[in-house]
Formats: structure tokens, sequence, C-alpha cells
């Protein structure tokens, strides 16, 4: 039986690992399609870490050792995170170590790296990229927060397994206050991945980038591990989104391998439904100026205060 | 060496209060000591600065090693006839006088390395300021009647004043320290009329006689009104706030980390013995005060830290939110204990003593790297700083576990604490008050905008002061601290690791302090050292030794096996920066510019004063001017109310000492008058 749970935290470690790049990559294959264009292989993303890999990593002459180490602690904690957020099954042993608050400051621990580490080089763009991502970050870790809290407060905990437990026991049980809170999640998920309208993943034009901005000054194997890092942080999210919002299917008893196994198909489906989604978000909508940025987070805000009001009054 | 000491100390004088006083006393005596040499550095900045650093450690541990014993009572043969000064050390006093002791321990070492000649005040005198500041904040701690709890408090006020203005020559520090002292002084009495009231009608000034005093809810309320006026004065709670950002600036940096680190945390020592003790029975509205100007503090200083340019003064506002932060724990355990529900006003008052010792160990090892800073590029601007990392790692990564902490990151002690706060925060809509518990839900989606921002700032702060390029060119001469500097530095720095590591040893022994002074305790059973379970029918755990473990071994694991699997060739080349070429530090984001987002967002918050060069200007210059816009709306208009009153009373002032004596005789008829 612990064995059995310790398969699954490996498990899930591993299928995070390994499917972000496809993730990503099946994102981009339909942001093509939706866009009338040829899409590109879905295993570019592979490729690319691979051949970052191998090449000589050329640094600034300037940079210190914040700006080496950087890469791997947003890495480790994209990993981590993976490990805490239940997306095949529920009995994991490392989430006793830390909560869904626990996992917010995961995330804000590698926006803060990654930011000390774009101001290392002391560019311009390097800075400025630094600026926009804490911007972005301060006004979207509350309201992720407040999406969480909605969720927790329904199942009277902050432990993300027990939660997810929780929602899943209740077959199609409608919470209005989720229905407002998985709009903030929505939007949170599309800023902080630097997806459009907040970011473009595929521009490299510098007045408008935030997170490519950042990253400007690695090469090889550090830019390699930014870029898995930003894979499996956009997994990450995708997992979150069905842990709070389309819990069914996950393992939740204990010691049952069939229903580990029955959840990897649908983790897939839910996977290939949420990409196709963003791609269709992302064709849809147009890059905002980074100024109207506040805007669009303070609603993602406010619609996770709404559910949380909608649920302290309706109980529900 | 320290703990030698205290076992030395204690066979001697067997009870802890004694202990605790005897160092009081050493402080007060090395102090005097300074006055014998007082121009020497060598031995009023060093010898004795050390042995103050030995007090403070010596103090730290005989209060923890007290910190669950019952508490102690003495009478002091010192103060007025028939007034004697008591004292009373319980499980909160024991608390403080650690956080006290173990944050000034790594201050004084740090000062003994830092003071030198030709900077202010001569080195003798600042050694009795200093140290006559740290034994009046040990006693305002033990004080156990109004009288001396008063006296200590003033003697706290003034002597930290005079710390604050060591500097006297530039006209700003001055400036500073009057306010300072002024809105001290409003505090003082704010408190003094507290203590007036909680005496309620016995005329006994004792504690003791205060806990008896039944006082009618209306008059406990006010006392207790009264109370967090004078307090929050001295916590620098908006909009009490204003001296907080001109004073601690302007004192040298050892002086700006003990104020910032351990004198606000009197303030809020001072409040949990009103609330919590003297009144004892508090109503649950009585916190939605704390709790409003709490979160407003936080949101608000924290804003502002964003929009600074000045290291210190960042910091400064800072302490404001963090002061707001505790407060915010405070009002909400009042409520909860209000309506009684027990286990979640201990969790909200542990959340608020875990910060308060969180914010002593950051917000002093912060300031103390602001003042290595400013000691090696005579530099305060952060426009001017940059790169230092290079030219001070010791500093540059000693502040980064400081920053990091403040950030509220996981596994550092800023993120206990407010995990903490958010967990009792969570279940505040079961408070059984439709309205409250509507609205306090509200409130913990103000503290996670403060935490965030709270990233914002020490982003901005490390970023800009030690990473990048340095922004002039006489920072490459800058060189690290001393020996004794970054001994205090790592003291501070060990400090928040430990608090930050063993969450569980420092909540199981909050939660007995807790329990003595509210009553209320946790329910849970303690469980394994490494496993943090406050409310266990919740399910929520967090566990920083497992966590920092596997974020390591993770990091580790992934460098280990990239360099095994690929290769580790690295060369250095000058910055790409897009190919553009003739890169210069003045391309780097300023910290105006990293504020920029801060004051286009939180426009409201500031008062805003912009000079726009016209088109065709030869020269052309933009200015912009942030100022504090509660400064302008509450405190011109009332300074000018003020002036205008004085202004009409003039004619009193006659200049004659035959007239004044005559206004002391008509009010000496006046007052007989009254009482016969």
């Amino acid at each position: 039986m612990k064995a059995l749970d310790i398969l699954t935290q490996l498990l899930e470690l591993v299928a995070a690992l390994a499917a972000a790049p496809l993730f990503l990559g099946w994102v981009n294959q339909c942001r093509a399609w939706l866009q009338n264009r040829r899409a590109p292989s879905i295993w570019l993303p592979y490729r690319g870490i691979r051949k970052l890999f191998h090449k000589e990593a050329v640094i600034a002459e300037n940079a210190s050792a914040l700006f080496r180490v950087t890469p791997y602690v947003v890495f480790g904690a994209m990993v981590l995170a993976a490990g805490i957020i239940p997306s095949m099954g529920t009995r994991l042993p490392f989430t006793v170590a830390a909560d869904a608050i626990a996992l917010v400051g995961l995330l804000a621990m590698a926006r803060v790296f990654q930011s000390l580490a774009a101001m290392d080089i002391g560019t311009a763009f390097g800075t400025l990229g630094a600026r926009r991502e804490m911007m972005v970050g301060f006004l979207a870790e509350p309201a992720l927060l407040m999406v969480i809290f909605v969720a927790s407060m329904i199942s009277a905990t902050t432990a993300l397994p027990a939660i997810t437990e929780n929602l899943a026991d209740q077959t199609l049980a409608l919470y209005p206050s989720l229905a407002f809170t998985a709009i903030a999640f929505t939007l949170v998920l599309l800023a902080e991945n630097a997806r459009i309208p907040i970011d473009n993943p595929a521009t490299h034009l510098e007045l408008t980038m935030i997170h490519e901005a950042m990253l400007l000054e690695y090469s090889a194997r550090h830019l390699a591990m930014m870029e898995w890092a930003a894979a499996l942080k956009l997994f990450n999210y995708a997992c979150i989104g069905f842990a709070l919002f389309v819990p069914w299917g996950v393992s939740t008893g204990a010691g049952n391998p069939v229903a580990l196994l029955a959840s990897i198909p649908l983790l897939a489906i839910k996977l290939a439904v949420m990409g196709a989604g963003l791609a269709l978000i992302e064709t849809l909508s147009a890059k905002v100026r980074v100024f109207r940025a506040p805007e669009f987070l303070a609603s993602a805000f406010l619609f996770a205060v709404l559910g949380l009001l909608v649920h302290v009054l309706l109980g529900a | 060496m320290c703990i030698q000491v205290t076992l030395l100390v204690i066979p001697v004088i067997d009870s802890s209060l004694h202990s605790c006083l005897l160092l009081i006393a050493l402080w007060g005596l090395i102090g005097l000591i300074g006055l014998v040499r007082p121009m020497s550095v060598g031995f009023a900045g060093r010898t004795l600065f050390l042995l103050g650093a030995l007090c403070g450690a010596a103090l730290a541990v005989v209060a923890a090693a007290s910190l669950t014993a019952a508490p102690e009572q003495a009478v002091l043969p010192l103060g007025l006839p028939d007034l004697p000064m008591h004292v009373r050390r319980d499980g909160l006093s024991s608390l403080f006088l650690f956080l006290l002791g173990a944050a000034s321990a790594g201050i004084s070492v740090f000062a003994a390395g830092y003071f030198r000649r030709g900077e202010g005040t001569a080195p003798g005198l600042l050694c009795l300021q200093y140290h006559l500041f740290l034994a009046s904040m040990g006693l305002v701690l033990l004080a156990d009647d109004a009288y001396a709890f008063m006296v200590a408090w003033e003697t706290m006020a003034l002597s930290s004043y005079f710390l604050v203005t060591s500097q006297h020559g530039i006209p700003e520090i001055r400036r500073a320290g009057f306010l300072y002292l002024l809105l001290a002084h409003l505090g003082a009495i704010a408190i003094l009329l507290s203590f007036g009231v909680m005496q309620g009608g016995s005329w006994q000034f004792t504690f003791d006689a205060m806990r008896n005093a039944h006082l009618a809810p209306q008059w406990a309320a006010v006392a207790f009104l009264l109370a967090l006026l004078g307090f929050g004065t001295k916590a620098g709670l908006v909009p009490l706030h204003v001296w907080l950002p001109e004073a601690h600036p302007a004192a040298p940096s050892p002086v700006s980390a003990l104020m910032s680190g351990v004198m606000l945390k009197t303030a809020v020592y001072g409040l949990l013995r009103v609330t919590f003790d003297l009144l004892g029975k508090p109503e649950w509205w009585w916190g939605l005060v704390p709790l409003g100007v709490g979160l407003f503090s936080a949101v608000y200083g924290v804003v502002f830290a964003a929009a600074q340019t000045d290291m210190k003064r960042l910091l400064a506002w800072s302490s404001i939110e963090n002061l707001g932060i505790i407060l915010t724990g405070i009002g909400l355990a009042i409520v909860f204990h209000g309506v009684g529900m027990n286990a979640l006003s201990a969790l909200a008052l542990l959340a608020a003593l875990y910060h308060s010792l969180n914010h002593a160990f950051i917000k002093s090892l912060l300031f103390l790297g602001t003042g290595a800073v400013l000691h090696s590029t005579g530099e305060r601007n952060l426009g001017r700083l940059g790169g230092l990392i290079h030219r001070m790692p010791w500093v540059a990564w000693l502040t980064l576990v400081g920053a990091l902490a403040m950030a509220g990151l996981p596994p550092l002690n800023g993120f206990v604490s407010e995990w903490l706060l958010l967990q009792a925060f969570l279940f505040a809509h079961e408070v059984p008050r439709t309205f409250i518990n509507m609205m306090l839900p509200l409130g913990a989606a103000l503290v996670a905008l403060s935490a965030a921002l709270a990233a914002y700032v020490m982003v901005k702060f490390f970023g800009v002061i030690f990473l990048g390029q340095p922004r002039e060119r006489a920072l490459s001469q800058a060189h690290d601290a001393g020996v004794l500097e970054r001994i205090g530095l790592g003291w501070l720095a060990a400090g928040c690791l430990a608090l930050g590591l063993l969450p569980t040893v420092v909540v199981g022994t909050l939660g007995s302090v807790v329990q003595h002074l509210s009553g209320d305790s946790l329910s849970s059973a303690p469980g394994p050292w490494w496993l943090l379970v406050p409310l266990p029918e919740r399910k929520a755990s967090y566990s920083a030794p497992i966590f920092l473990v596997s974020l390591v071994a993770v990091v580790v694991l992934t460098i280990f096996i990239v360099r095994r699997l690929y290769h580790q060739r690295v060369r250095r080349a000058a910055a790409w920066d897009c190919g553009f070429g003739g890169l210069t530090a003045r391309m780097q984001d300023t910290a105006e510019g990293f504020g920029q987002p801060i004051r286009h967002i939180f426009g409201s918050f500031f008062a805003m004063t912009r000079e726009l060069p016209s088109p065709f200007d030869r020269a052309p210059r933009y200015r912009v001017i942030v100022a504090d816009r509660i400064w302008q709306s509450v405190y011109v208009p009332l300074g000018a109310v003020v002036q205008r009153i004085a202004d009409a009373f003039t004619w009193l002032q006659q200049g004659r000492i035959s007239t004044y004596l005559l206004y002391s005789f008509i009010t000496l008829i006046g007052l007989l008058a009254l009482m016969l």
C-alpha cells in the first residue's frame, strides 16, 4: 500500500517531466492549425531542449553565481510543484510537507529567482522583464491564492489532495462559487504562463515581451533548464486546474492500481482538451498593452473574490 | 561562551527574573563605562559593544529557558517613596526578552565593527545611549506597574531620539528626530490615559490592581482604544506612521535595525499585555479596529515601500507593512477569542507572535546589510548602487537570505507566519456574525496581496543594490564588511534559517505562551518535530525540513545529471543584450523605473507632482515627486489648525516673569477651589 503511494508519487513526477514539453508542443500545434499555418512537429520542444543541452554555455562576464544556479532552482521548484499537485492519484507522500499555500509559495520562489537572475547581468531588457514579471506576479499571486481559498473553504482544508478527494467525491455537484473562480483561474493561468493576451511566447519584439526578456542572456544548458521549467509550469497550472475544477477520474482511494492506471488516459484527454482550449483563447484574443495587464489581472482577482463571497453567502 | 556566562550567573541567582534584571542592569553599567573614555573607538566602540552583545545573548538564553516557567514577581527598591517599581516576568515577557536579547546580540556585534570616529556623536556617548536604549526596552518588558512602565517607555523614546539624531549636523535628521519625539509623546499620553482608565477608581497603578479592577464594558473599550492609539503610534500604524519612514533611515544602521527590529515589537508587547492580560476579557468587536487598521497599514506600507528610492526608507516602509500584518493577526485573535473560537484565536495570536519574531530577525538583518553597503559606498540612494554582489559577496549573500525571508518564500521563516495567518483567516467565515464572516475572507485577500507585493519590494531592493552593473564608477572601490560585521549578519541570518526550519519547536513554545496569555490553545497533540500541523481536523500540514531537503536534493541531482550526461563547457563573453552592443550601466532599470508600475497601479495612494518639459525645451528635465498623501491631507491641515490656535493665544506670552508667576498663582487657586 505504502509502496503504491510512493509509486504514484514517482509516476506523477516522471509523467510531468516527460509530458510537459509534449503538452507545450500540442498547444503550439493546435495554435498553428487554428491560425491556418503548417503546424510544427509535436516533438519540437524536445528537440529544442536536446539541442540546447549539447551547446557550449556562454555566460556574460559579470554574471554572478546567482545567475548560474537560478535555472536549476527554478527547475527544481517546478519539479517539486509537480509533486504536490494530484494529477493522477491523491495519495502522494510528499504533499504532507507542502499544502496549497506552500505550492503558491513555491511558484513565487521560482518567480523571484528568475527575476533576480534577469537583473544580474544589468541589461535594459533583463531588468525590464524582471520588473514586468514581478508586476504580473504580484497581481496574479493573490488571485491564485483566492481561487485556492474558495476550494479550501468548500473542503475545509488547504491540503491539495484532500481538496481534490472532497470535490471528486461529489459527483457533478455544481458549485456556483467554483464557476467564478474557474474564470479567475483561467485568467491567472494565461498571465502566469506568458500567454496571449498578457505576453506572447512567440515574440521577441523587445517592447512587449515579459518572460522571454528575462531569458535573453541564458544559453545552452541553462536556457534548456529554463525552457523545460517553463513547460513544466504550464503543465503544473493545467494540473492545478484539473485538481480544482475537473477532479473526476483521479485515483482517490488507497491501494487501487487499476484506478491509477485508468487515470493516465483520462489525464491525457484532459490535457488534450485543455491545450486545444488554450490555443483557441490565444487565437481569438489579441495581446494587450503592458499597462492593460493590471486591469486584466484585477478582474481575475475580483472574479476570485466574487467566488469567495458567493461561497460565503450561499454556502456552496 | 554566552552559555558559559549564563551558567555562571544562574547558580548565583536562581530566579530567571533576577538574572534578567541583572543583565539589564549590566547593559546600563556598560553604557556608563563608555563615558570613562568617550573618545576611544577601540574601547567604547568595540570592546563595550561586544560585552553588550554577550549580555544580549545571555538574556536570550535566560529568557528562552524561562518561556514556559511560572510567572515571577518582585519589587525593586527604586523609584519614589511609597511608589516602588514592580517587576514581573511571565511567558509573554520572556518571549519578547528573548527577541530583544537574540536580535540585539547580532546587532551589537555588528555595531562593534560599525561605529567609527568622526560620525556624529562621540563613541562613548553613543555607547551610553545605545545601552540605555537596550536596558529601557528590557525594563518595558518587565514592568509591572504603570509608573515603571512609563518611566521605561519614556527612557526608551528619549534614548532612541538621541540615537536617531546622532548626526545632528544635518537639518533633515534634526527634523526627523523632532517628528519622532513629538509622535512618541503623543503615543505616551494615550498610553498614560489608558492606564488611568484601567485603574478603575482604585487609584492603584500596579498591573495587579488593573487585572482585578472590573471595568464597565464601555470603559474597557475606551482603555483598549487608547492603548491601541498609543501603541499604534509606536508601531507606526497608518495614519500614525509619518515619523517612521523619517526617523528609522536617519539613525545609524545598527540603531535603525534596533528600532525596526526590536523597538516596534515593544508596542506589540504593550498592546497584547493590555488587551489580554490587564483588561482580560476583550470583546469580539474590539478586534475589528486593529484588524482594519492592520490590513490598511499592510497594504499602504508595502505600496510605499515599492515606490521608494532610498534603501533605508524602503525598509522603514516595509516595517509599517509587517507591523500591519502583526496587528491583523492580533485583531483576528481578538475577534475569534470574543466569539469563543478558541483554537483559531490561538492560531491567529500565534501567527502574530511568530511574525514578530521573524520580523525582528529579518528586518535587523536587512538594515545591517544596508549599513554595510552605506559604509562601503557612502550611498543610500538606490539609483547610485548596483553590482555589489561581486564586491561584497558576504553582505550580498547574507542579505539575500533576509530578502527571501521577507518576501515570504518557503522554506524560510517569513513564510511560516504568513502561512499560519492565512490558515486562521481561511476559517474566519465560521464566525457566527453574518456581516463579519462575509468581510473576513476579504482580509485574507489583502494579506495575500501585501505578501505578493513584499516579494516585489524585495526583488527591487536586492536586485538594484547587489545585482546588475555598478551604476557609479566609485562603486568599484567598495569593500566587503569586516569580520565583526559578518558575524553580526551571519547570526541574524542563522536566526532566520532556524525560525524557518524548526516551526514546530517555535509553535510549540509560542503555544504555551499564548495559552498563558489568552487561555486559548491549539487542540492538537504535538506531532513529530518535523511536521507542522496546527489544526489537525483541517488536515493541513507543512514541513520545512522536508521541503528544504527535497528542494536541495532535486537541484543538486539536476546539476549532477546535467553535468554528467552532457558537458561542463562554459565560456565567458560580453553580455549579449540582443546584439545591440554599447551596453552601459545607465541602461539598467533604476529604482524609480522599478517602482513605476506601482505608481501607475496604485496612483490614488500617492500625492504626485510632475514637472514635464515642454517640447521646445533645450535642456529638458523630467521630475516627479512622490509624497505621502496622508501627510498632506491630515498632518498639514492639522498643523495649520494648531498654529492658528497657538497664534490666537500669543497674548498670553508677555515675556515678564511676574506675569507667569501670576498665571501659576491663578492656576493654583483654581485647583484648590476645585478640590475643596
